[in-house]
């Protein structure tokens, strides 16, 4: 998805605003965190849908508003979605039919935080490609959820390593399916990203690719 | 999106103060109230990053490297497994490459996409990495970025900058400063900040 969460290369943002070093310097800041957390732990959607929900804010909302609101957005809508809240419950701030669920106890937190979300693979295709190849990225604007930067489309790199067969993030966004890919660090140069004079001199970007992404080997 | 419009250092609010704490308030409440969180275990995740998960982490894995050759081969080969074995694993750090900077290679770590970052060797991130400003352009202008931060490197020096748009998680092995041979890998490890290990900075010696 184009969203206006995709932002590298993009151009007309200011210096870099270092002075906040608090991770929640507003109190409904670590509430979003701490609900955003306890609520994934639910198992009801997976990391790639709730990043899909943050991207598919309105884009000069999401450019407007700070890093928990995204959350926030995206914590309400999959809470909905997922049959957790109606929206009528969301709306009022009361439960309609009182407590229904079981929330994860404090001393499964630890062991879930431990075994995290591992995403390597068994795959049974042997992998397209090998370090060295110089391959081309499709280009493709999907609607759906996709890990595949606006600013690689259509480029050529070089693949530099090969970590195995991963969830495949665009079908994980959207079925839950947990379909092997195989994904690729490749390097890009700046001058094939941003074009001759307007990059930086010795400057490359490294970009983990999964294999649907690659149009093929460039000669 | 100007500096100077920013409040508390992230992204300007358009929403009136005091609602969004409202509607946050609220869906807490609502949410306590049908089950689906638990106050402990809430606590527990606030306490747990904020008080146990942090880049002393990712200093001790760095320390280590320097000072144990056998564990920087282990950790350049197989960062996961290194980095589990100094009892540092799971949520955002399944899978973990390290990269290591020389004099003639300086890596530095963003995620354009969202705001992906080794949580188990750096706890959160900070702020100015998971802003609009710092994702949109440390991939297309790294050295101006890098100059922001203070660091200016020779022309000679290849800057590679690492998109983590997977589950792949990347940590920088900043250069060891000279004349530091005398000092143990704690010590060293009390000079390794966090922005060294994200790429945004040089380790200075003491």
């Amino acid at each position: 998805m184009d969203g206006a969460h995709d932002l590298g290369g993009m151009h007309g943002f200011g210096t870099i605003d270092r002075s906040q070093e608090a991770h929640f310097p507003q109190d409904w800041e670590e509430r979003v965190f701490r609900l955003t957390l306890a609520c994934g732990m639910l198992g009801k959607w997976n990391l790639d849908m709730s990043r899909a929900a943050r991207e598919r804010m309105e884009p000069a909302h999401y450019l407007g508003s700070s890093y928990y609101e995204h959350w926030l957005h995206g914590l309400e809508l999959l809470l909905v979605e997922k049959g957790l809240l109606t929206p009528g419950e969301l709306a009022g701030g009361h439960a309609r039919d009182g407590r229904t669920f079981d929330p994860v106890p404090e001393d499964r937190v630890r062991e879930i935080l431990e075994r995290g979300g591992p995403t390597l693979m068994e795959v049974s295709q042997a992998a397209r490609y090998r370090v060295g190849d110089r391959v081309r990225i499709v280009n493709e604007h999907p609607r759906h959820h996709t890990r595949m930067p606006r600013y690689i489309r259509g480029r050529t790199g070089e693949i530099v390593s090969h970590h195995g067969a991963h969830v495949f993030p665009d079908v994980h966004a959207t079925s839950g399916e947990k379909v092997p890919r195989h994904l690729y660090g490749v390097r890009f140069t700046g001058e094939e990203l941003w074009g001759r004079g307007c990059s930086e001199e010795g400057t490359v970007v490294f970009v983990d690719v999964f294999e649907p992404y690659i149009f093929g080997i460039v000669d | 999106m100007r500096n100077d419009d920013h409040e508390h250092g992230l992204t300007h609010h358009p929403s009136p103060p005091g609602e969004i704490e409202r509607r946050v308030q609220d869906l807490e409440a609502l949410l306590l109230e049908k089950g689906l969180v638990d106050a402990g275990a809430m606590n527990r995740l606030v306490d747990i990053y904020s008080h146990r998960v942090g880049p002393q982490n990712g200093a001790a894995v760095v320390a280590r490297a320097w000072t144990d050759p056998d564990y920087r081969k282990h950790l350049m080969a197989d960062a996961t497994g290194a980095i589990r074995e100094m009892g540092y694993a799971g949520r955002q750090g399944e899978h973990m490459v390290v990269v290591e900077n020389t004099d003639r290679v300086h890596n530095m770590v963003v995620c354009t996409l969202c705001s992906c970052y080794p949580w188990p060797v750096l706890g959160l991130p900070p702020a100015w990495y998971k802003s609009s400003e710092y994702r949109a352009r440390a991939v297309s202008e790294p050295r101006a970025v890098l100059a922001e931060f203070g660091v200016v490197l020779d022309p000679g020096v290849e800057i590679r900058v690492w998109d983590s748009t997977a589950e792949i998680r990347y940590l920088v092995l900043p250069r060891r400063p000279g004349g530091t041979e005398h000092l143990s890998a704690g010590e060293l490890a009390a000079l390794v900040q966090r922005d060294t290990m994200i790429g945004t900075a040089l380790v200075e010696a003491p």
